[in-house]
């Protein structure tokens, strides 16, 4: 919502600029106007952010305008302010502290150096496997009605001489639904999460084992 | 060379190759800045030293990972900011932009402090920096990273995984906002800096 009230107002202004075009004539007005604030432009003036032909054009105003004079010289005061602010210090033991700290640790081996990538490649063979399965699921789920005599399809399948296949989709379908049964139960749903939570341990072993070999060698 | 003249390359290096000790060189070189940083993210200095402190500590165990693409201090700060993020939503702090009304309220509320406190304190850095803590936390981020932390508008995207011309914006909208709370609290002050 903010996105589409941003995007029309950005629409609107790009317009109000073409807009003045038509109707300012006078070209210090029209160098004063480009669709950024005074202010915007005047940042990017003292940031060193701005292309030779705008740092003229602003030096011009600079030269010019009291307005733009003005605000310059407060934005001014602020950068000296924002340079002048001073940097907050940690206690006196705050090296020491850090470094009895990292005496604990050692530094862990580069990720690239353990995370290979047939073990990315597996987990997202694993991911891939899992989404297939319950898209099965899911299908399995859904139940298969036979069209109603008035149906237009059906009508259609009258005009289509009668090859069984009524009677084998209706078999498949049986089968279909008696899948999602025996799927819905909640021993079967248990099951699942105990695999794939086995799945997690044993990947996470497998990473741990990886790990230490590579911190050996 | 005397190991203060190391470059943080060559110090990281040297760490990497067993040399534990010089690592205090880079916490030295950096923990103001780090501090800092997440001191205007806590607003409490007890918290901030320690969230300072294991930084530099995630910092020394991941050294491995820095490939040297960036400078030292940008990847340290991504740290930084990931590790202050982490602590405003255990502290269930609202993060967002000033513009929602919530920030707008908490802000009010953290104001009445500071200001008594810079009142007290007439010095120039002392109302620069009351100021800034009055601002959301990215607004003190962006402004901290460019005039303190020596980093381009490039190197604060990266930190921020934002695009250069998006930490432009944020960066023109934080000394906006500066500007009118320093306008509004801290009026007297600014009138004596600019008779000085």
């Amino acid at each position: 919502m903010s996105s589409r009230i941003y995007k029309t107002i950005n629409h609107l202004s790009a317009n109000l600029q073409n807009w003045s075009d038509l109707y300012i004539t006078d070209p210090n007005i029209k160098r004063m106007n480009t669709g950024q604030t005074m202010d915007d432009r005047l940042w990017d003036y003292i940031d060193g952010n701005c292309e030779p032909a705008e740092k003229a054009t602003i030096e011009e105003l600079l030269a010019a305008n009291l307005d733009w004079q003005r605000t310059y010289r407060e934005l001014l005061n602020m950068q000296q302010l924002l340079d002048s602010s001073e940097l907050d210090a940690p206690s006196l033991r705050f090296t020491k502290t850090v470094m009895e700290k990292i005496a604990q640790h050692q530094v862990a081996p580069a990720t690239q150096s353990y995370i290979n990538k047939n073990i990315i490649r597996g987990i997202g063979a694993f991911f891939l496997t899992m989404i297939l399965g319950f898209v099965i699921y899911f299908l399995a789920q859904v139940k298969w009605v036979a069209p109603t005599s008035d149906d237009s399809s059906s009508r259609l399948l009258k005009s289509v001489p009668d090859l069984g296949l009524e009677n084998k989709i209706n078999t498949a379908s049986k089968a279909l639904n008696s899948t999602a049964v025996a799927l819905n139960s909640t021993t079967i749903i248990l099951t699942m999460a105990v695999v794939v939570i086995m799945g997690f341990v044993w990947l996470d072993m497998y990473l741990q084992r990886k790990k230490a070999q590579s911190a050996n060698s | 060379v005397a190991q203060t003249e190391l470059t943080d390359t060559e110090i990281i290096n040297k760490v990497l190759h067993g040399e534990q000790a010089l690592y205090a060189h880079l916490v030295q070189r950096y923990q103001q800045y780090v501090f800092t940083l997440v001191l205007r993210f806590t607003d409490n200095r007890e918290d901030a030293e320690e969230i300072s402190q294991d930084i530099f500590v995630k910092a020394y165990r991941a050294l491995a990972d820095f490939r040297g693409e960036s400078k030292f201090s940008t990847w340290l700060y991504t740290i930084v900011r990931t590790s202050c993020i982490t602590f405003l939503r255990k502290k269930r702090l609202n993060i967002t932009s000033i513009d929602s009304e919530r920030t707008v309220k908490e802000l009010e509320n953290r104001d009445s402090g500071f200001s008594a406190n810079a009142m007290e304190q007439k010095s120039r850095h002392a109302m620069v920096n009351a100021a800034i803590r009055l601002l959301s936390p990215d607004d003190t981020q962006v402004l901290t990273l460019f005039y303190k932390g020596e980093q381009s508008l490039e190197e604060i995207g990266r930190i921020m995984g934002l695009e250069p011309n998006t930490v432009k914006v944020k960066l023109h909208r934080a000394r906006h906002r500066l500007k009118d709370t320093m306008e509004k609290h801290f009026t007297y002050e600014l009138k004596d800096l600019q008779n000085d």
